[in-house]
C-alpha cells in the first residue's frame, strides 16, 4: 500500500503546481480584456465564422485507415534494408503481413468507408 | 486582478514594509526584463537580420529572448520590415491581441519613418508610430545584428526602470 502513497503524493504535489501557477499569474497579471483582444488569431486576419467548427466523422475513419499504412511503411523500411540477410523466410512474413492489412482495406473498402459524401 | 499592486500600499503599514515594496519592484521587473519574448513579426529585409541576431552568432537566447509564434504568449514585438498601408491593420491587430504589458520595437528606416520609401511611395506606412506606441527605435537600413542588441538592451533598462504601478497600463 505504501508504494501507492508515493503516487498519490506525486498526484497531490502535480495539481498543487498547476493551481499555484494559476493562482500566482492571476495575482501577478493586468486584467484588461477588450472586443480586439479577444478575437481569434488568425495570423492577424479578422477569422471568418466560429472556430467550434465540426469536423466530418468520416476524417477520423480516413485517418485510421492511415495509420495502417503508415506503421506497415514503419516495417517495410528496415526489413528492406535487411532483406539481403533474413532472405525467403522474411519474404514470406512480410507477405501476409501485407496480406492481413490489406484484407482489411478491402473489409473498409467493402463497408463503404472510402466513399465521401 | 492584478492584486498585486496592492502589495506595496498595504506593506507600507507593515513595520519594514518598505523594504518588501521596493524588492518586489525590483525583483518582478527584473524578471519581466529577462523574459522578454518576442513576436516573430518580420516583414521584409531587416527581418535577414532578426534571424541572424536570433541564430548562434549573436545569440538573442542570451537576454532571455526567445521568439513566439503567437501574439498571446509575446511581451514585444520586433517590427522588422516595410510595413506597407494594407499591413498596418494587421500589425494593430497583433498588437492588440498580446496581452499587457506589452513593448514594441521599430527596427529600421522602414518601420521609423518609411525609411527608402519616404518619397514616391503611395503603398507603405510612414512610421510605425502611426499605428501602435513604440518603445525603442533602431535605425539602420538595416540595423547590425549588435544594434539590435543595444536596442534590446535599452528596452531591457526601461523595463527595469518602470514602477508596479506602471506596467499594468502599459
Ligand atoms: S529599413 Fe532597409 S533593410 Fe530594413 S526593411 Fe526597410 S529597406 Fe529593408
Amino acid at each position: 500500500m505504501s508504494e501507492y502513497l508515493a503516487v498519490l503524493i506525486f498526484i497531490f504535489v502535480g495539481a498543487g503546481m498547476v493551481l499555484f501557477t494559476f493562482f500566482l499569474a492571476r495575482i501577478l497579471r493586468p486584467h484588461n480584456p477588450y472586443p480586439e483582444k479577444n478575437v481569434n488569431y488568425e495570423c492577424a486576419e479578422l477569422p471568418i465564422g466560429n472556430s467550434w467548427i465540426k469536423f466530418h466523422n468520416r476524417y477520423y475513419i480516413f485517418a485510421l485507415i492511415f495509420v495502417i499504412f503508415d506503421v506497415e511503411a514503419v516495417f517495410l523500411f528496415p526489413w528492406a534494408v535487411a532483406f539481403g540477410q533474413v532472405g525467403l523466410y522474411a519474404l514470406v512474413e512480410m507477405v501476409i503481413f501485407i496480406l492481413i492489412l490489406l484484407f482489411g482495406l478491402l473489409y473498409a473498402w467493402k463497408k463503404g468507408v472510402l466513399k465521401w459524401a | 486582478m492584478g492584486l498585486i499592486k496592492k502589495v506595496p500600499v498595504y506593506a507600507e503599514h507593515v513595520p519594514g514594509g518598505g523594504f518588501v515594496a521596493t524588492q518586489l519592484e525590483s525583483v518582478l521587473s527584473h524578471a519581466q526584463a529577462c523574459s522578454m519574448w518576442y513576436l516573430l513579426f518580420a516583414t521584409a529585409c531587416c527581418a535577414i537580420e532578426l534571424m541572424c541576431t536570433g541564430a548562434s552568432r549573436y545569440d538573442f537566447d542570451r537576454l532571455g529572448m526567445i521568439f513566439r509564434p503567437t501574439p498571446r504568449q509575446a511581451d514585444l514585438i520586433i517590427a522588422a520590415g516595410t510595413i506597407t498601408k494594407k499591413m498596418a491593420p494587421r500589425l494593430r491587430r497583433l498588437y492588440d491581441q498580446m496581452a499587457e504589458p506589452r513593448y514594441v520595437i521599430a527596427m529600421g528606416g522602414c518601420t521609423i519613418r518609411g525609411g527608402p520609401f519616404y518619397y514616391d511611395s503611395y503603398a507603405v506606412e510612414k512610421g510605425i508610430d502611426h499605428i501602435v506606441p513604440v518603445d525603442i527605435y533602431i535605425p539602420g537600413c538595416p540595423p547590425r545584428p549588435e544594434s539590435l542588441l543595444e536596442g534590446c538592451l535599452h528596452l531591457q533598462k526601461k523595463v527595469k526602470a518602470q514602477k508596479l504601478a506602471d506596467w499594468h497600463e502599459k
